[in-house]
């Protein structure tokens, strides 16, 4: 099936929630909605799933005005961040208490439940209950209750946001597998940037309510349309810095000038937001033309392989993520460099202007 | 959160209406119509509202509800403390936490006449052993002595209802997080200060609830009072006043005036009790 | 200021434990530096929060003695012991203003209001509270909320341990990083202890400067961020630690070289003679960021490429060796991938660690 939201507003206790959304998911294809808290992720799922009625627009299906059309009417399951199960049941009866309701035959039960149980690695649980299984299991046999029907639309609201981080981690490879070989039409909501690149598929990034850009994933993380998109969709987020082209050169605020890199040759002289991202400021510089940044260091967070520099520049705060581990403490000075090939445009209402060129053949 | 409407899901609803109606709001309206008219072998008359003057000038009536007021109030008084107090000794987990609760419930699974009837026994100073073991350190007879009355009636409704405060406030504990005893320990705050800063706060709703029950069941109470003493020692409380009044003097038109006042009253004071508990749950929100 | 030692610890929450497996934590001794900013790092069920719950006091060990700057605390109450402990979800007492929470440990015990006064106001500015001092609690986000037990702890200047049980659970996720900079201010300022529970790596390994890796109720390593992540002393530290973890491979030992599927694998100087003969399985780690594809002509073990996925600022590569066994490297956004036919894999001496019965041999 094709879901639309058509212009869809969703105004609760005159606070609004979701302002004027439109989007069309098409048949098979797995979609992440990537918010922080509060962006409308919920409510958007709500929207979808029927449990709520939009204020205005339409909740369109095969061409088909649905707007209103209960929960129950529709072919839809959702999977929780509470790890929802009946405690009284054992894993099997859980996973298989969507078919008793729709009377399918025994034998068909057992092999389908079977089947869902085997592909999510929790077929020698069958018998247990829920309560004795670890929070990853648990997990794991919502996912399968889900999964076991053949449902049109799949809802799944941060599955994964209550599991232990390695947990999350294996979990989530495990289900852009599982996915790939579906017809339904899945919806994934989550907060994390990472998450959201391994799942694949197509994102549509969500602030305060409103969507701001959907396309597919790899896409929209490399040509975010706007400067929500980049502090949404990128950990840590998309430095911004106010800049300035004129004649002679890239000013940040004043001071040195630099060359433009080539992909802002276009773009007419005035001010814009320059973005770039952390990965792409380096402590030492990685080639001749590389601009170099002064600022104040907060703190440094080394992961192990890398470290993350927390800096200030005048009253703008950067993070800069570097190979190798880096020691600084509160207040060192420090110059960055940054690499002018891998710099963002962005214009006075916020939007793209000019952004790195085109990304090599392989990352298709 | 919003769900889709339904039109035709009123009229699901629609036999529960005709119940409530036939079971609770049409006999209300009998008594309404008998306190305005003075209905009598079929004939009957507009009184207006004489005999509502006549219960609230009526002695007999004052006194009852004195006493009913001094009765509703010793008994949460000692319930609601009592009842808390013994939440709070009881073990937060564990084998004997149920045996506690079980043997706690047995009082309130006893009819109400039969309560009485036990305490009529067990208050005699001759046989009963309450009664006999009382009268070694003092004069106690509850069939003679206001005082002893009222005691023993006191004693008998503490030992029926404390329970129920006990169990819902042990609910209520339940509900607090184990952190919070463990940062209160860290924090060196002393037992009071934990009950007076945690267990209190978090157990707000729980007692609004249970002083709203034992109020109201407290201030309808008959069959115990009337089985032990039977209204003698100043131990006629209201709706025994009530009961004087429609069984022995067929006084009908007073009786349903009576009524309605007796049933303003409780309505009023748990209105009361009621927004004091909404106000409850808006602090913790 | 503490210094806390641990020796011969050990706990199970069995009345009479009859194996180690009876244990939430198997015999330790360790001694944790005055000042410093240590994470207990482990998945669900490894005895992380038991550790911290006995250190604290909350939990006493049925084994072994706690020490504070030399002392025993082994056996003492916790508000008895200089520490302060911030737990997974915000303990605010309701009733009270930002200013009472704060000042509450110290009422307890019995200080004068003036002096009670400075400290709440001194930790308040410390914890950007001052605004909020004469407000409600209740009303406040969580972020806050975690503050204000943070501060309950700093507010007494006896304390010289803080302890966090997964303090960044209920935080949403742009507001993690504000606390945790302001848990290092804190640190760098204050000289404080700090011991901080997780299972997540991330908080982990930018938290602290030691990490303490616990495993089915064993302390697996304790090192800097660094040496977890380059040299792991156990292969639950390589799995566990870094995304994705550690590739392991079976592998047999040929004259100073590892053999996998066949094909040699150099170790670095001396690593082979030090195997021990009689380990059960030997196996060899490498982190997909240190695996790399072999250059124009240089060797390497042939490899076919399965999948590679964008991750936004890199990309990860699953290749199969010929044996079918599967290996990930984690490579920068921009480097090209070979393609199948001519993918060999090259393993960097350095950085190819080898063990023997999952511990490291180096």
């Amino acid at each position: 099936m094709t879901l639309s939201l058509d212009h869809v507003r969703k105004v609760v206790n005159g606070q609004p929630h979701i302002y004027d959304l439109s989007l069309t998911v098409k048949p098979g294809s797995f979609n992440v909605l990537l918010g922080l808290t509060l962006a409308g992720k919920t409510s958007t799922m709500r929207l979808m799933a029927g449990l709520d009625k939009p204020t205005s627009g339409r909740v369109v299906v095969n061409d088909r005005d649905v707007t209103g059309v209960p929960v129950q009417k529709r072919n839809v399951a959702m999977v929780y961040q509470q790890f929802i199960n009946y405690p009284a049941m054992t894993v099997f009866d859980n996973i298989a208490s969507p078919l008793k309701i729709a009377r399918i035959s025994k034998t068909e039960i057992r092999e389908r439940v079977h089947h869902e149980a085997e592909r999510l690695h929790i077929e020698h649980l069958l018998d247990r209950l829920p309560g004795e299984l670890s929070g990853g299991q648990q997990q794991r046999v919502a996912m399968a209750r889900a999964l076991v029907r053949d449902v049109e639309l799949l809802l799944m609201d941060e599955p994964l946001v209550n599991l232990d981080y390695k947990l999350r981690e294996e979990l989530r490879e495990e289900m852009s597998e599982i996915f790939r070989e579906r017809d339904s039409i899945v919806v994934y909501a989550t907060t994390d940037p990472m998450e959201a690149l391994t799942l694949g598929g197509n994102t549509a990034v969500l602030d305060r309510g409103r969507l701001v850009q959907y396309g597919a994933t790899p896409e929209v993380y490399h040509r975010p349309d706007s400067i929500p998109v980049t502090q949404v969709f990128s950990d840590p987020p998309m430095n911004i810095l106010d800049g300035d082209i004129s004649d002679d050169g890239l000013t940040f605020g004043g001071g040195e000038r630099f060359q433009p890199p080539d992909h802002f040759r276009d773009l007419p002289h005035g001010r814009y937001r320059i973005g770039i991202r952390p990965s792409h400021v380096k402590v030492n510089p990685q080639t001749d033309v590389d601009l170099p940044i002064e600022g104040n260091v907060d703190v440094a967070e080394v992961t192990g392989s890398e470290t993350f520099i927390h800096m200030r520049r005048g009253n703008s705060e950067w993070v800069v993520q570097d190979d190798g581990v880096h020691e600084y403490h509160l207040g060192d000075k420090l110059t960055v460099y940054v690499d002018p090939a891998h710099l963002f445009a962005f214009g006075d209402d916020d939007s793209l202007v000019a952004s790195p060129g085109a990304r090599s053949a392989h990352a298709a | 959160m919003e769900r889709p409407v339904n039109q035709g899901a009123w009229l699901m609803v629609l036999p529960v209406v005709l119940i409530v109606s036939f079971s609770a709001i049409v006999p209300l309206m009998t008594v309404v119509n008998y306190s305005f008219q003075d209905i009598l072998y079929g004939t009957s008359s507009w009184v207006g509202t004489e005999f509502y003057t006549d219960v609230l000038t009526d002695d007999a009536f004052r006194r009852a509800l004195g006493r009913q007021f001094l009765f509703s109030g010793i008994v949460l008084l000692i319930e609601v403390p009592l009842g808390v107090g013994v939440a709070l000794c009881m073990p937060r987990r564990g084998a004997v936490v149920s045996a506690c609760l079980v043997l706690m419930a047995l009082p309130l699974l006893i009819p109400w006449p039969v309560v009485g009837t036990i305490w009529q026994i067990f208050g005699r100073p001759d046989i009963g052993l309450f009664g006999w073991g009382l009268n070694t350190f003092m004069d106690y007879n509850y069939t003679g002595d206001v005082f002893d009355a009222w005691m023993t009636m006191i004693v008998m409704e503490v030992w029926h209802w404390t329970s129920l405060v006990v169990l819902l406030s042990y609910a209520g504990l339940q509900s607090v997080p184990e952190a919070f005893y463990q940062a209160a320990r860290i924090d060196g705050a002393s037992r009071f200060a934990i009950f007076r800063n945690i267990e209190l706060p978090k157990l707000k709703g729980v007692l609004m609830i249970a002083v709203l029950l034992r109020f109201m069941d407290s201030f309808k109470i008959y069959a115990e009072p009337f089985t032990l003493t039977g209204g003698g020692n100043q131990t006629t409380l209201l709706s025994q006043q009530l009961s004087i009044k429609v069984i022995e003097q067929s006084d009908y038109g007073y009786a349903a005036a009576y009524s309605i006042i007796y049933f303003l009253i409780i309505l009023l004071l748990s209105y009361v009790f009621y927004i004091g508990l909404l106000n409850v749950g808006k602090e913790q929100e | 200021m503490a210094r806390i030692d641990l020796k011969e610890l050990a706990h199970s929450y069995m009345a009479m434990p009859s194996g180690p497996e009876d244990y939430a934590l198997r015999r330790m001794d360790h001694t944790w530096e005055d000042g410093g900013a240590y994470a207990l790092l482990g998945p669900s069920g490894c005895g992380k929060t038991t550790l911290l719950n006995i250190i604290s006091g909350l939990v006493k060990p049925s084994e072994g003695q706690v020490l504070f700057n030399g002392q025993e605390v082994t056996r003492l109450e916790p508000e008895h012991r200089n520490i302060a402990q911030v737990f997974q979800f915000p303990v605010i007492y309701d009733t009270m203003t930002v200013r009472q929470n704060l000042g509450f440990p110290l009422k307890n015990r019995g200080m004068e209001p003036s002096y009670i006064q400075e400290r709440v106001e001194t930790v308040a500015d410390m914890l950007g509270l001052t605004e909020s001092l004469d407000r409600k609690a209740v009303g406040l986000g969580a972020d806050e909320k975690q503050k204000i037990s943070m501060g309950r702890g700093l507010v007494r200047e006896d304390v010289g341990a803080v302890l966090f049980d997964e303090p960044l659970t209920v935080i949403d996720p742009h507001m993690k990083w504000q606390l945790r900079r302001k848990l290092k201010e804190l640190h760098e300022t204050l000289d404080l202890t700090l011991i901080y529970v997780t299972h997540d790596q991330i908080e982990a390994l930018t938290f602290a400067d030691k990490v303490v890796v616990l495993y089915g109720g064993k302390v697996v390593q304790l090192g800097t961020p660094q040496e977890l992540f380059e040299e792991p002393a156990h292969t639950f530290v390589g799995y566990f630690i870094g995304s994705p973890g550690m590739n392991f491979m079976d592998c047999r030992l040929d004259n100073g070289a590892a053999v996998v599927d066949g094909h040699r694998i150099d170790l670095a100087e001396g690593v082979a003679d030090r195997a021990p003969g009689d380990a059960k399985q030997l196996e060899l780690g490498i982190r997909p960021e240190f695996l790399r594809f072999a250059d124009e002509g240089e060797e390497g073990v042939p490899a076919n490429v399965d999948d590679i996925r964008d991750l936004g600022n890199f990309q990860i590569v699953t290749v199969t060796m010929g044996d079918g066994r599967r290996l990930q490297l984690k490579m920068d956004e921009e480097k090209a991938v070979p393609s199948s036919d001519n993918a060999r894999l090259v393993f960097p001496p350095q950085w190819t660690k080898l063990y023997a019965d999952s511990e490291l041999v180096g």
